[in-house]
């Protein structure tokens, strides 16, 4: 469990979402706040599902909620984004 | 159930207030909606800063950061609190002529704070680019800097829990039980509480909460947004700020540049969508201060919500109408910063009938009594 990558865009393992799980974050939104899980590039797009297995797992409930999904969803770079809409100016 | 003192909301105030009173001997149960961290903490950019215009929250950012100095060792879990400064940017004379000002009053408190000239900028954030800024001067002080408001609420929940505080997540407050001008009861979604004192740190739902007890608080909630870039290696440790572009950002610890700026056409209201407005505006600014940046990918974008009074600062203590209703809201942005000593503050008034006199010129009275200042150093 220790060598399993969970998620790899901040580099956390299983072993790391169960130790939070039993500390007590047993909330979804709070165990993403406590160790970034889906606030990388990809956004949760690898992990998300894997957590949600996890944290039902080890408490047992079934687990409906999806954390917040925020924009813009793939990361683009602030030089295109100072563009902003084509029909702008 | 039965309580000494209610606290409504599980951001960072209503936490570090639980954790003071429950290490006081206080019972405390603390009662939030959603999760821990769930409203303006868990949205806030982190900054924790010193300068001000006004004298009380220069005097309770002081103090505040000699809490957050000891917070890691004194709660058992590291906050990731480091002091790199902030750097606010001047561009015209009259900002640097209200920097004066405010720096002799916050030197007479005690505060480590200087004027720095254009050439200098540089020296404390070198990929900033002074010309496109139109920077002509700054203002400095390094013992301003960061904390991770997940883990500083996270660390004092934890600590208030083991001090026999119950913390109810995913609890609704829906009335307050006042009789002859005195709080007796609140009912939650999950059960009445019998309690002398009810503690307001619901942040932008701050007002809904004082209607509850007919008390009509001049609050006003604005959505504001943040935005994250990918991770890049450490550049600079001070945090950037200019009131007049109304730009603030910053490098965290794992490498992000996290920053925010309002946009012109902002109205209140609980508006919790992220625009794409803000996105291009925020673009333009950042790659204005550091061009660089053009080439690096922006990865998340959010809302959070200021709660913003008449002088930009916060309410604070008991009610004269309604006794044991206690307010700790209207932070108007700067909630996170003060948590430590705010905490203190109340909960040494509720525990130890001690009154601080800053809770006489924070209290509600002022506004209708028209005796206030208004803080002059706020983005936005």
């Amino acid at each position: 469990m220790k060598t399993v990558i969970v998620c790899r865009c901040e580099d956390i393992t299983e072993k790391e979402i169960v130790d939070a799980i039993h500390a007590g974050y047993t909330d979804f939104e709070e165990l993403r706040k406590n160790l970034r899980i889906g606030m990388g590039p990809c956004q949760g797009r690898v992990c998300i599902p894997l957590v949600k297995k996890i944290l039902q797992r080890e408490t047992g409930r079934k687990v409906e909620e999806n954390p917040t999904v925020r924009p813009p969803v793939v990361p683009i770079p602030l030089g295109m984004l100072t563009k902003g809409w084509e029909n702008e100016e | 159930m039965k309580s000494d003192v209610v606290i409504v909301g599980g951001g960072v105030n209503g936490c570090a207030l639980a954790y003071r009173l429950a290490k006081k001997g206080l019972k405390v149960i603390l009662v939030e909606r959603r999760f821990l961290t769930s409203g303006a903490t868990g949205a806030c950019g982190a900054g924790i800063r010193q300068q001000w215009s006004t004298k009380e929250n220069t005097k309770l950012a002081i103090d505040s950061v000699k809490h957050f100095e000891k917070f890691s060792r004194e709660l058992g879990m590291d906050i990731d609190f480091r002091q790199g400064g902030y750097l606010i940017i001047n561009h015209d004379e009259k900002e640097v002529e209200q920097s004066k000002k405010n720096i002799k009053m916050q030197r007479s408190l005690g505060l480590d704070v200087r004027f720095i000239d254009r050439d200098e900028i540089n020296d404390i954030v070198p990929i900033l680019d002074v010309e496109g800024m139109h920077a002509i001067g700054a203002t400095f002080c390094p013992t301003d800097g960061h904390a991770n408001p997940f883990k500083t609420t996270f660390a004092l929940a934890k600590a208030a829990r083991r001090y026999g505080a119950n913390i109810m997540t995913h609890t609704t407050l829906t009335d307050i039980v006042v009789e002859n001008h005195r709080v007796k009861k609140v009912k939650t979604t999950n059960g009445s509480i019998e309690t002398d004192a009810v503690v307001n740190a619901a942040g932008a739902w701050s007002k809904k909460i004082a209607e509850m007890v007919g008390i009509d608080i001049p609050n006003t909630p604005f959505r504001k947004e943040i935005m994250v870039t990918e991770r890049l290696k450490l550049m600079f440790e001070a945090m950037v700020i200019s009131f007049k572009d109304g730009i603030y950002f910053s490098q965290q610890k794992e490498g992000h540049i996290l920053g925010g700026l309002p946009i012109p056409e902002e109205r209140e209201g609980y508006n919790f969508m992220p625009t794409f407005m803000f996105l291009t505006h925020m673009a333009k600014t950042l790659t204005r201060y550091v061009p660089s940046l053009k080439y690096i990918n922006m990865v998340r974008h959010w809302t959070g919500f200021y709660d913003v009074t008449p002088d930009a600062r916060p309410i604070l203590g008991e009610s004269e109408e309604v006794k044991g209703f206690i307010h700790c809201h209207g932070f108007s942005g700067h909630g996170f910063m003060l948590s430590p000593k705010v905490s203190e503050v109340l909960a040494e008034y509720i525990a130890d009938d001690k009154k601080d006199e800053i809770l006489d010129s924070l209290s509600l009275k002022r506004f209708k009594t028209g005796k206030f200042t208004r803080e002059k150093s706020v983005v936005g």
